[in-house]
């Protein structure tokens, strides 16, 4: 069991894989000889070659679309999209045709790509490199999206994607890459479905996905000192969602705060509750509140950006609130 | 080309029309719904492109107007009409519809719906045959529209680039729906744009099929040979409007009646008859044995065959049988801190 980063983590899950099946193949902007923008391709390039480690020009839509014709005929593309909000350049070709192939050809057809993309805020890089968008893919039937929350998911996650028929969506999260983690030495894949129980608790439930799960880890910190016992649950995987996980911690807890990054509007958070209410609504000893970003484009300037994005202490004040402490 | 050859390719042109007409057909008793986007008129091009390929073992990847592709390509007859009545036998098990025919069987990947989202994917599919290391090729036909995406340029740049074994069949047939060419597009002669791309490319007439078969013989050629790339154009004219509710308000009469004569199946049997390897005789009977084989086969297969269940109204949205190693769930052991 070995410490690593965030980013050496999804790049041994490139090297594993690349290595097991010659299908396998990756590609985006500057992942090759530029060894990507967060490292997470270093390296491969050279031991793999220029076919197989395929430096695209800017052409997002067009370059995803390759994959997935690609994919059709039995290679296994893991595609880069630099940040998520470039990835809106690529919709059609991964809504439109990859998450509706299966279907309309009857099964006949299929496209195992994985899309592999940041998104969150970072440090002040303004309105067009802070999407999030976790919710816009979670809501298109054909696809699995996923979201690993530190080094062991990122490179489990990212092997069970390759190896999976579906079309695979990775959303990682800029601030992440240099996060550390323990990763087993040996070859280990983790599921694309099930949300897991992070920190038992038996008070609260503190749910989160991505880097939110962080956000709800430091306030059941704050929480337990306040003798508090909040369990945090990471969803793992948006799409599908694991309704039966989040029914059996709010019927032990009986009170929900759910933390996302992104925008509340038609969200995360807006569908956790519906499945809530749909699952165990007489569970509930309290309405369940959203933790999210304020509703605007995120702001440059640092104290405006840093205003618009949920943290820990926001996680904290929901809490309260959920328990009646305020 | 030898005559036993030539009578078989007059006779599928024949059956392509008369599969398209007895669907308007069809549509019109509303056994067949949604958008129906005929090839009348343009049958010698995919018949001639696809006669030269090797139907089963290249890939082939097309728009909406995908039947006679599909049809040429080699998926059945009887499959392709159950799936515009929308049946559980049809190519796509009554999922897709006219716009959507697939049969990987053949290697034929799909019809699509928006306009220029083949490019890519057939790129795609060439950089597969590529990185296999087969002599494979993938064709893409496309309209004259669907070169005013940005697909097209992306897909033309990268598809050079990377010398991808992938043939742009380009079917001019001068409108875009409703816009006439001039109207929509700055340079007008389609082969002439990939030249921002150094992909090599020719225009040629598509409406007679022995000037397709030998341009599509030479482009094939070069494709296969492992150089890149090739671009060809062939000038055409779908004879009824883009799909059903389309009156052809924007087209002269005077227009249609010239392309009218240049009618590709005219064309060609007349050429045989000139040539004495058909009598008139023999082309009647021809579209005798036609219609029946596609009233008496095709649509009876059609008509008579089931509707999808509504049990099964899930299905193919993802795998229907996934490994759980790679699925899930995450068993209680795996949780971690």
């Amino acid at each position: 069991m070995a410490e690593i980063a965030y980013w050496e983590a999804i790049r041994r899950a490139h090297d594993e894989e690349l290595a097991h099946d010659r299908m396998v193949i990756a590609m985006g902007e500057d992942i090759g000889v530029a060894g990507g923008t967060y490292k997470a391709t270093s390296g491969l390039y050279q031991k793999y070659g220029a076919e197989r480690i395929i430096d695209t020009p800017i052409s997002e839509n067009s370059y995803t679309g390759i994959g997935i014709g690609a994919s059709m005929a039995g290679m296994r593309p893991i595609i880069e999209i630099m940040s998520i909000n470039f990835a809106l350049l690529a919709l059609d070709t991964l809504i439109n045709a990859a998450a509706k192939i299966r279907y309309m050809s009857g099964g006949r057809a299929s496209c195992p790509i994985v899309m592999r993309t940041p998104g969150g805020t970072a440090h002040q890089l303004a309105a067009q490199h802070s999407a999030r968008l976790a919710r816009m893919f979670m809501s298109t039937p054909g696809l699995r999206v996923v979201t690993p929350r530190g080094p062991l998911d990122a490179y489990g996650m990212l092997k069970s994607a390759v190896r999976c028929n579906d079309p695979v969506i990775i959303i990682e999260h800029e601030s992440m890459y240099n996060m550390r983690g323990e990763v087993p030495d040996k070859e280990t894949f983790r599921p694309l479905e099930g949300a897991e129980i992070v920190r038992a608790g038996t008070d609260v439930t503190l749910i989160g996905y991505n880097y939110s799960v962080h956000l709800c880890l430091a306030a059941a910190d704050k929480l337990a000192a306040m003798g508090v016992s909040a369990e945090v649950l990471d969803l793992r995987a948006l799409r599908p969602i694991d309704r039966d996980t989040i029914r059996r911690s709010v019927e032990k807890t009986h009170k929900v705060v759910i933390a996302e990054e992104d925008e509340a509007t038609v969200g995360v958070g807006s569908e956790i509750i519906s499945v809530i209410i749909e699952e165990c609504f007489f569970a509930l000893d309290a309405q369940p509140v959203r933790v999210h970003a304020a509703d605007v484009p995120v702001p440059y300037n640092r104290q405006l950006e840093k205003a618009a994005i949920p943290n820990a202490d926001d996680v904290l004040a929901a809490a309260l609130k959920v328990l009646g402490r305020v | 080309m030898n005559a036993s050859d030539q009578k078989r390719l007059l006779r599928e042109m024949i059956f392509y029309r008369r599969f398209e007409e007895r669907s308007f057909e069809a549509y019109m008793e509303r056994k067949i719904g949604g958008f129906l986007h005929l090839y009348s008129g343009q049958e010698a091009v995919a018949t001639g492109v696809l006669e030269m390929a090797r139907c089963g073992y290249d890939y082939v990847i097309t728009g909406y107007r995908d039947h006679v592709h599909a049809l040429k390509a080699g998926a059945p007859a009887r499959e392709v009409m159950a799936e515009l009545y929308g049946k559980e036998t049809g190519s796509s098990r009554g999922r897709g519809g006219s716009m959507h025919i697939f049969d990987p069987t053949v290697n034929f990947m799909g019809g699509y719906a928006l306009v220029g989202q083949p490019f890519p994917l057939a790129a795609g599919l060439a950089l597969a045959c590529k990185h296999k290391g087969t002599d494979q090729i993938a064709i893409c036909f496309l309209g004259d529209g669907a070169n005013n995406q940005g697909t097209f340029h992306e897909t033309m740049n990268m598809a050079s680039v990377w010398k991808l074994p992938v043939l742009f069949v380009c079917e001019n047939n001068l409108y875009a729906i409703g816009t006439r060419i001039e109207r929509s597009t700055a340079v007008t002669d389609q082969y002439k744009r990939v030249a921002a791309y150094d992909i090599p490319s020719s225009q040629h007439d598509g409406q007679d099929i022995d000037i397709v078969m030998a341009a599509a013989t030479d482009a094939i050629a070069h494709v296969r040979s492992g150089r890149g790339p090739y671009f060809i154009e062939f000038m055409t004219y779908r004879q009824r409007g883009h799909s059903m509710s389309d009156s052809n308000a924007y087209r002269s009469k005077e227009e249609e009646r010239l392309w009218m004569e240049r009618d590709p199946l005219k064309i060609y049997g007349g050429r045989l008859k000139k040539a004495k390897v058909l009598t008139e005789k023999d082309i009647a009977a021809m579209e005798k044995s036609v219609l029946e084989e596609i009233e008496n086969d095709v649509v009876r297969f059609a008509e008579e065959s089931p509707e999808p269940r509504v049990e099964d109204l899930n299905k193919y949205c993802l795998d229907d049988q996934p490994d759980p190693r790679w699925i899930g769930p995450l068993a209680q052991g795996e949780q971690h801190g």
